[in-house]
């Protein structure tokens, strides 16, 4: 398969290496934001990862950067690397639509910790990517603005709810990007896009800013296409913030620390019912990309089994009754009354109704109709009760799996990537994207996708390696150890 | 149609009701027929013995956080009224909550 144009990670260095030469002098950050702001302009069109660009803000902030480090300023761990932002996450003074309607224009008036937190680290915001509406979808093809395409493929969806943020770091857009991960809305559109994402403990990183959907599995986490950047994004964004009460009293994990320490004596288990036929719908390539990362890890000195977690087959169908029941109530503040768009009505209750017909998109409306039904009176117990109590059984089966394995892998993605249109009409073949993802949603605990080779269609593959609850750190050590077999398996390959 | 379905048209259309929706018969009926789907894979749920286990609400059971009642700046009201829909006296501004216009 050849490489269309538009894939092109990391086109102009990681976040690592920019930071370097930016912060020594090599390059400026000018030169570095106008180098992405031009590929930008030239294959944007095609992919359709940004909702807006950003350009004269980040030109002006890469400027500032420059003249602070003429002045001798370190600026940071991040210093003049451009970041790509989802749009569900609040920046003041930009435009915030989380791909709707009913927030189309909508400049919030406060900016999201992360993004404070990136800025202040020398980080540069080119602007917000395409997101599945209010980052409920495993396409992007629900966004009100157009679907986003995938950068290897062109027909093929980049996967979802972030799909605009994994195409625009696999197209060279930026060299890292935010999403948010709610069911695996980070990690299924890494694994279709070829890049790193990273779903963080729940609660290891602030969720201050982020337009809220399902508030217990909601998590913010970074693309990159590296490990070692995840790291740096994570150790940068990590550690408490009093504006999110339901962040983690405690400082950023040090999850760069064993990056270089390999595997050797760490116990891997492979998650018996998402590598075989427990759960349907996997793809045979997918696994065999599983079965794969784990040799590669026992090569590295690792000892790998299989390890079963029953109730995971009950995680779809009590994450669809969690999710929207939450979503249903969060989506509540949209009435027309203090943002976004209003339709009149003669009263108040007619136009709280008009507006949120008129601004909310199908696939919204159907979680909106589905988290209302699961909590309505009579079915309270049967459904949302039910998946509240398959958490619980959820937790306590990863608890035991822990006391005997240091991480857990499975696949990030059931297949590889789809053509667009492929999964539009039936909500169910979509929701069963999020199969291998949703149980660490439910559990709190970190996971992410890593890339490791291709599918048979010769689309990327990502392997998912799942940590106990601020297990974040020996997560990123396998990660590191699969990233180094998977580019000497390309380099012996090329 | 909506007989097979696990939902009726009746309570598809109760339901949007409740969400402050105004759905189309066209949508209802379609919604009527996707959402029987997911609550019967729902109803999957039932397969399992779940007597005795409590309910998750939050994955790290965290307690209510207070922080001391001190002073600070708060976001400015003009830039937030700058963002609304309707806007009078430095208040919101809505139609008649009772009655009609």
């Amino acid at each position: 398969m050849t490489t269309p144009e538009t894939a092109s990670p990391a086109a102009f260095g990681d976040a690592q290496s920019i930071a370097n030469d930016v912060s020594s002098g090599t390059r400026t950050a000018a030169s570095v934001v106008a180098n992405h702001l031009d590929r930008i302009a030239t294959h944007d069109g095609e992919v359709h990862a940004f909702n807006v660009v950003t350009a004269e803000r980040a030109m002006d902030a890469a400027e500032s950067i420059d003249q602070r480090i003429a002045a001798g300023e370190d600026v940071g761990p991040l210093a003049g690397v451009p970041v790509a932002v989802k749009d569900n996450m609040c920046t003041r003074g930009v435009a915030t639509t989380c791909s709707s309607k009913i927030l189309e224009g909508w400049e919030p008036p406060y900016t999201a910790t992360v993004v404070e937190r990136l800025t202040n680290a020398g980080a540069i915001v080119v602007g917000k990517t395409n997101l599945d509406e209010f980052a409920m979808g495993s396409s992007t093809e629900n966004s009100a603005f157009g679907p986003t395409h995938n950068p290897w493929d062109l027909d093929k969806v980049p996967g979802g709810s972030s799909g605009g943020s994994a195409a625009a770091v696999a197209a060279g857009f930026a060299p890292v990007s935010l999403g948010s991960d709610t069911g695996g809305s980070i990690r299924q559109p890494a694994s279709l896009c070829g890049v790193v994402g990273v779903k963080p403990t729940y609660g290891a990183v602030s969720r201050y800013g982020l337009i809220a959907f399902g508030s217990s599995l909601d998590q913010i986490g970074p693309f990159t296409t590296t490990v070692a950047d995840s790291a740096t994004m994570f150790e940068v964004m990590g550690g408490h913030d009093p504006l999110d009460s339901t962040s983690a009293n405690q400082p950023a994990l040090a999850v760069s620390s064993k990056l270089d320490a390999g595997v050797d004596g760490l116990r891997v288990g492979i998650i018996t019912e998402m590598a075989g036929d427990v759960i349907e719908g996997i793809d045979a390539d997918v696994i065999a990309r599983l079965r794969a990362a784990a040799t590669a890890l026992e090569a590295g000195g690792a000892t790998v089994g299989e390890v079963s977690i029953p109730s995971s087959v009950y995680g779809l169908p009590a994450y669809y009754m969690v999710a929207p029941a939450e979503a249903s109530s969060n989506l509540a503040r949209f009435d027309g009354v203090r943002y976004g768009l209003r339709v009149d009505g003669a009263n108040t209750a007619l136009m709280n109704t008009a507006s949120r017909t008129g601004g909310f998109g199908p696939e919204v409306k159907r979680r909106i109709m589905l988290g209302t039904y699961a909590l309505s009176a009579g079915y309270r117990d049967a459904f949302y009760g039910k998946a509240q109590q398959i958490r619980t059984k959820i937790i306590e089966e990863f608890t035991a799996a822990y006391e005997h394995f240091d991480v857990l892998l499975s696949p990030a993605s059931p297949s590889t990537a789809f053509a667009l249109g492929d999964k539009a009409a039936d909500p169910m073949a979509m929701y069963l994207n999020d199969v291998c993802t949703i149980p660490s949603n439910l559990s709190g605990q970190p996971s992410m996708s890593v890339p490791f080779g291709v599918g048979d269609d010769g689309m990327p593959i990502g392997v998912q390696i799942l940590a106990p609850l601020m297990g974040d750190v020996v997560m990123f050590q396998v990660a590191a150890e699969l990233e180094r077999v998977a580019n000497a398996t390309n380099e012996a390959g090329a | 149609m909506a007989e097979s379905e696990s939902l009726s048209r009746d309570e598809v259309a109760h339901v949007a009701k409740l969400a402050l929706l105004d759905l189309t018969d066209e949508e209802i009926d379609l919604f009527t027929v996707q959402l029987s789907g997911v609550i019967d894979t729902a109803r999957e749920m039932n397969a399992l013995d779940l007597d005795g286990v409590q309910p998750t609400h939050h994955p790290l059971g965290l307690v209510n956080v207070m922080r001391a009642d001190e002073l600070r700046p708060s976001i400015d009201r003009d830039e937030v009224l700058a963002q609304a829909p309707a806007v009078e006296d430095d208040r919101f501004k809505v139609p008649p909550a009772l009655g009609e216009a």
